[in-house]
């Protein structure tokens, strides 16, 4: 198994007719996902490479049925193209975008709530990751996103993360030392993300495949330190964790717009502290994370 | 981008909120011509971003022309932690019968608008969180909805607000909701909220960040912010569309996402070195951001060593390495680099920098190495494996 997306999968790309969203897009088919369509206002159809564009995601449900949305328009039109999908039916929404206004994400964030659209339980509506994320890779199965899949292997460690290039380099790790990944779900830098930590940990803690997760977070808010509550109360997997930003000045922004510290809360030490007081053990850099959890999962497989 | 007081009670004039008559000048000739506007006493007040500019002496009160010639010239020119005040305001002096304070702000672990309201306000609001937090009252509004009237007036009888103001104090926090909505902020404070004896409740100051990703909705906000305080390299990487922040070190990084780039500044300080800025080159860099990424790095006088780190998902490896050859070419750096490439084409990007050989650039297999080696040429150490 493996969360979110899988051989199962049937994808639909707002923004495929873009040069981004073509390239990835392709990118993604290639790699096995079955993608079964875009969405471009205006250019219902025509064809991307024998994939049907259609004007509207309820064209493109009624059409061809997509389970999953890959958001890949300018952050003008991003907020839109997600309610529309969520309003069309589909099950998850992957926001690549970067840049949609904070004022944005809490709208479209509290519409799916108002809807009925809850992260929690599979078959409740849809669940939005990202956006401002890398996507989710399933390996071998499926590929949703700009996820480099070549540096990733499949097996048992689950990794979920606010940032991109971060995640490429601690799964790297996990692979060079011979271990593979369940699923890798980006969750994105933004201010208010679709979905949290918590949501994604709660899918990989239900997920059969699953037998260690990394939790791969940074400065900023205070979703490391609602996961590590999450994690003592409700899993029974080991997790991993790796913050960035330990030596980020207070006040500036760090590239992605939530990584900003204010005040005393939201540091890398206060999120350490907090999930290492729950038990979570947190590497110093990205390489002790990976060697954290390449030390547990080598102790797992030899007891099993 | 956070805005200068004068900038904020600006917008919150657009919005209805009561704030003094007032007037931003730069030089003591303007300032007098404003107080004589604006009508004695006067208070002249520093505009920088930064606290404390009371205790620093750049907030002063002006009873005539004299006193107000006097505090203009000092506060102008004044430095107040490293921000150098280049503009005062110059406004019509309250009289204050009570000080509250109020905010609106986007709280992420809610995912929902939270409003703040005190009657203690005029002092440090964390402190009033802290030492007597049932005085900092906390309302999340229904994103959807918005903060109605019912809601502003709740709120100021849940704070205690005097009976007598309780429907201006929700005007002006219907007000502020509207500017921090409308105007697309993350963060719309008024600290104090005053109460003047006619029983007028008004802006005594303000403290307002806009989102940088919403501008383009704001043409009228594109030009806001304290331009002359900004740092010059911070503000050109602004121009060329690369994430820069200056750090205090000597050890330049460049690297492609924030999060690589965050984690990089940890493995450096780790090593026991002392990075000198913060540069996210972006997902998709090609050679000619590369380039540019190394002129930014290398025009900061304190930098000893460069380190490049690339995990290339999107990027590509070789685009990084045509980009660090064509700035070689045109730079001709004088100290050392240690580069990492790993990810996408990273093979043909090793290539072609061990063809290009250039001078003192050192290649790297994985992050720790790379910054253990960055550490050591800034401290003036040899090491070995020249690309």
């Amino acid at each position: 198994m493996s969360v979110l997306i899988d051989e199962s999968t049937r994808l639909c790309v707002a923004g495929i007719t873009g040069r981004e969203g073509t390239f990835h897009t392709l990118n993604n088919r290639n790699y096995g996902t079955n993608v079964v369509g875009g969405v471009t206002p205006g250019k219902g159809g025509q064809d991307v490479e024998g994939i049907p564009v259609f004007d509207s995601w309820a064209d493109a449900v009624s059409q061809v049925q997509p389970n999953t949305a890959m958001i890949f328009v300018p952050p003008r039109f991003a907020a839109d193209a997600i309610l529309e999908a969520a309003a069309a039916g589909v099950e998850l929404v992957v926001a690549i975008t970067e840049g949609i206004p904070a004022h944005d994400e809490l709208r479209v964030y509290n519409t799916l709530k108002r809807d009925g659209h809850t992260a929690g339980t599979a078959g409740s509506g849809t669940r939005l990751i990202g956006p401002n994320c890398p996507g989710i890779l399933s390996p071998g199965k499926a590929n949703v996103g700009i996820i480099p899949a070549s540096f990733f292997k499949q097996g048992n460690v689950g990794v979920v993360s606010r940032s991109g290039t971060l995640t490429y380099q601690i799964g790297n790790e996990i692979a060079r030392a011979g271990f593979g990944c369940s699923s890798i779900v980006g969750i994105g830098g933004d201010p208010v993300p679709g979905s949290s930590f918590v949501d994604v940990l709660e899918l990989f803690e239900a997920d059969d495949d699953t037998e260690l997760v990394v939790l791969s977070g940074e400065i900023g808010g205070s979703a490391e330190e609602e996961a590590a509550e999450y994690i003592a109360e409700n899993m029974s997997k080991p997790v991993v964790a790796y913050i960035a930003g330990f030596t980020a000045p207070a006040g500036k922004q760090m590239g992605h717009a939530g990584a900003i510290v204010s005040g005393s809360s939201g540091t890398a030490a206060a999120k350490a502290q907090a999930l290492e007081a729950k038990g979570v053990r947190v590497g110093r850099t990205p390489t002790e994370a990976a060697a954290i959890a390449v030390e547990v999962l080598g102790g797992a497989s030899v007891s099993a | 981008m956070d805005l200068l007081e004068y900038q904020g009670k600006q917008l919150f004039a657009r919005h209805g909120l009561k704030v003094s008559q007032g007037l931003a000048v730069t030089t003591v000739e303007d300032a007098l011509i404003a107080a004589d506007e604006v009508g004695y006493p006067v208070v002249v007040k520093a505009q920088v971003l930064i606290g404390g500019r009371g205790k620093a002496g750049g907030v002063k009160l002006a009873a005539n022309e004299s006193e107000a010639r006097e505090h203009a010239g000092n506060i102008l020119g004044m430095d107040i932690k490293g921000h150098t005040v280049r503009t005062v305001w110059i406004e019509h002096a309250s009289d204050i019968a009570s000080e509250y304070y109020a905010s609106v702000l986007l709280d992420r672990s809610a995912k929902q608008p939270l409003v703040m309201f005190s009657v203690e306000g005029g002092v440090d609001i964390e402190e009033v969180a802290e030492r007597t937090p049932e005085k900092l009252i906390r309302h999340h509004v229904d994103a959807l909805a918005g903060l109605s009237h019912d809601e502003g007036v709740q709120i100021a009888r849940d704070g205690g607000a005097d009976d007598d103001v309780v429907d201006g104090v929700a005007d002006a926090l219907v007000a502020l909701y509207e500017v921090w909505l409308e105007e697309d902020a993350t963060l719309a404070e008024i600290n104090p909220l005053i109460v003047t004896p006619e029983r007028e409740v008004k802006a005594l100051d303000s403290k307002v960040s806009l989102d940088g990703n919403a501008l383009y909705r704001h043409p009228e906000n594109q030009s806001l912010s304290d331009k002359e305080n900004e740092d010059p390299l911070e503000r050109r990487a602004k121009e060329e569309g690369l994430q820069f922040v200056k750090l205090d070190g000597d050890i330049g990084i460049l690297g492609n996402g924030a999060g690589l780039v965050m984690s990089t500044l940890d493995v450096v300080s780790h090593a026991g070195g002392a990075p000198a800025n913060f540069l996210d080159a972006g997902g998709g860099s090609n050679a000619e951001t590369i380039k540019q990424a190394v002129d930014l790095i290398l025009a900061n006088e304190a930098v000893k060593a460069v380190l490049v780190n690339i995990f290339a998902g999107i990027t590509r490896c070789d685009e990084v390495a045509l980009g660090l050859i064509a700035a070689f070419g045109e730079i001709k750096p004088s100290v050392p680099f240690v580069v990492r490439l790993d990810g996408t084409n990273d093979v043909e990007g090793r290539r072609l920098l061990g063809e290009a050989a250039l001078p003192n650039v050192h290649s790297a297999k994985t992050m720790n190495e790379a910054a253990e080696m960055v550490v050591a040429l800034a401290a003036g150490q040899s090491v070995g494996a020249v690309a």
